[in-house]
């Protein structure tokens, strides 16, 4: 109790001096202020008492956080601002005297699961040896240390590559899905370029960031990249991407599933078609591993990324697998001792690999379940959101990884949802933007309006969301996002039936 | 017959140790992956399958009894839903552990 109290002190001062949440409220009263209402001349919509609302709800975001107020009441503890002790004071002291009694969690519920994912139990058991005793380097040849981890490493391969159809020979530990993206690109770009003969690359407008980062370099370089725009399904337009394709085309890049809103691209016309063509096919599947199911030999794909800590392995390894038949020679970024074929010099870390490994075979052994399990989950989410006015699905609703829900709210702003949605762990883009208040580059490829992508929120769900979660979640969504379009001037004018885009906002 | 015995006695045995993962998201996983495998095998009548069964079974029995000790020495904070959405639970138990704050602020 005692260690929780400041923090709560902490986020109640902070709720109270409305710095937070009612920053949108702030931001657009000025704007607001010198709105001409082309059809209500006579409407203000600013004026002192709407910030005294905002303050009394501020105390209501509060309560819900607490869901059932009367439960408290019930315990003897009145909560009642007219009890005298609290009457003068602020609002403040109405929520202090709730934190006497917070004694429940207060750690949010984890929904995030694009962003990355808990290590499974199962995983961290057969992680452990190899932190504590099997300690060998598994590229000594000499002794026995060396050769049991060898041992494991070779058989956390095998797991990797049963998981995709492949060969074990043809996974290349990486560090991440990052590397393996830079890699892939860079290496092929740069075996290829030296020839002089082919310098086109084929990418996405929604792919990762390194993908178009890695691209962007090697423009730099003297490369040529098309950046394939997408439908506003978010799926790619195969006939675009045919007539992409050149004769001095060396590789396609297309992610297989989005990680903002979870669109499962096309892979296996997109292998067939790269395949006639003669040019090699690179998918960033770090979302889709484990998660659908996915056969490099069948979809015909030539270079695949892999992410451990997205399929509840540990953080900080990756995998990149190569084709042997027909070979795909990459120039690699990292050379040195030559170890995985020479192209990725450095020792292996075993205990991360094998953590892998295991999370791989778990993960194929456990798809059916988690499918159905996330299929149901995800439904009960969606239809919940949708079912709430003003709300719409970014993405193709039938080709989409359920695990993968990216809703808009329409006039709310995502980041003050965000901060609204305290108890649960959300985020509105991908973790590495999320530091921005950019709007998301994905949701503007796919055509969105900047303010569809700036209230926007993507959901993740995993292996372990429970359906409580889920309740809990949409009955705070619902409440949140009702408290804060009460306070948007925007939502107001909505209801009176005005169309905001006939609305001239004065500049200044 | 034993055999029935058996894995009746496992599937207790499992979901009791399920139970005692500190952390809410694979504690419930536990219970309900126990439960659903067992409903899922439930007909199967081989007797050697069932030996399979039970002997992956204790595999995982042993995993869960490290790995719930592990994360009881680790446990932070509970859940926001925990104790069902009124919040009913109190931490009166005397279970209740605390060791960090969430975040910075």
């Amino acid at each position: 109790m005692a260690s929780i109290s400041p923090s709560v002190l902490k986020q109640a001062s902070r709720l109270a001096s409305k710095s937070s949440l009612t920053s949108a409220a702030r931001r657009t009263f000025p704007r607001v202020a010198s709105t001409q209402v082309s059809r209500v001349q006579s409407r203000t919509y600013v004026s002192e008492t709407k910030r005294n609302d905002a303050q009394i709800a501020d105390a209501k975001i509060e309560t819900a956080i607490h869901l059932d107020k009367k439960d408290f009441e019930k315990a003897g503890l009145s909560l009642n601002a007219q009890d005298g002790s609290n009457q003068k004071v602020s609002p403040m002291a109405d929520i202090l005297s709730n934190a006497t009694v917070m004694d429940e969690g207060q750690r949010p519920i984890y929904l995030d699961m694009q962003a990355t994912t808990p290590v499974d139990p199962r995983v961290l058991d057969a992680m452990l040896p190899f932190f504590v005793s099997e300690f060998g380097n598994p590229h000594s040849r000499t002794h026995a240390y060396g050769w049991e981890s060898e041992k494991a490493v070779e058989e956390a391969r095998g797991h990797i590559a049963k998981l995709i159809g492949a060969d074990p020979k043809e996974i290349i530990f990486t560090s991440g899905a990052t590397e393996s993206n830079n890699m892939s690109i860079k290496g092929v770009a740069r075996f290829f370029g030296r020839g002089g003969k082919k310098k086109h690359i084929v990418t996405s407008q929604t792919e990762h960031k390194c993908v178009l980062d890695s691209c962007r370099h090697l423009q730099d370089e003297g490369f040529e990249v098309t950046y394939l725009p997408v439908k506003n399904t978010g799926l790619i337009d195969m006939a675009e991407l045919e007539a992409a394709i050149r004769e001095d085309t060396m590789l396609v890049s297309i992610m297989s599933v989005n990680n903002e809103i979870g669109v499962i691209q096309p892979l296996e016309e997109i292998g067939k078609l790269c395949r006639s063509k003669k040019v090699f096919f690179h998918t960033d599947a770090a979302q889709a591993v484990g998660k659908i199911p996915m056969d490099v030999n069948k979809m015909n794909i030539d270079l695949m990324s892999i992410s451990s800590h997205k399929i509840y392995g540990p953080k900080g390894i990756g995998a990149c697998y190569v084709r042997r038949r027909p070979r795909v020679r990459l120039d690699p970024i990292i050379s040195g001792g030559g170890q995985e074929r020479g192209l990725r010099s450095g020792t292996l870390a075993p205990p991360l690999v094998v953590g892998f490994g295991e999370a791989c075979r778990v993960a194929s052994q456990e798809m059916p379940y988690d499918t159905k399990r996330i299929k149901f989950l995800s439904d009960k989410l969606l239809n919940g959101l949708l079912s709430m006015e003003h709300t719409s699905q970014n993405g193709d609703p039938n080709h989409f990884y359920p695990g993968c829900v990216n809703v808009s709210f329409a006039y709310v702003e995502g980041e003050s949802l965000l901060m609204a949605l305290k108890d649960i762990a959300l985020s509105s883009g991908s973790a590495c933007t999320s530091a921005s208040l950019e709007p998301s580059y994905v949701l503007r490829a796919l055509g969105s309006s900047d303010e569809m992508a700036h209230s926007s929120i993507r959901f993740g769900i995993g292996r372990y969301t429970t359906e409580q979660e889920i309740d809990y979640v949409l009955k705070a969504v619902s409440e949140r996002v009702s408290f804060l379009r009460e306070l948007s001037p925007l939502w107001e004018l909505v209801q009176e039936g005005i169309d905001l885009n006939t609305i001239q906002w004065s500049q200044h | 017959m034993w055999l029935m015995k058996e894995s009746l006695l496992q599937y207790r045995q499992l979901l009791r140790q399920g139970e005692q993962f500190a952390a809410y998201n694979f504690r419930e996983y536990a219970k309900r992956r126990t439960r659903d495998a067992f409903r899922e095998n439930k007909s199967v009548d081989d007797p050697r399958r069932i030996q399979e069964l039970i002997q992956q079974g204790l595999k995982d029995l042993q995993m869960m009894k490290r790995q719930t000790v592990i994360s009881q020495f680790y446990s932070l904070d509970r859940l926001v839903v925990e104790g069902g959405i009124s919040g009913k639970q109190k931490g009166k138990k005397g279970d209740l552990i605390r060791q960090k704050d969430p975040g910075w602020d």
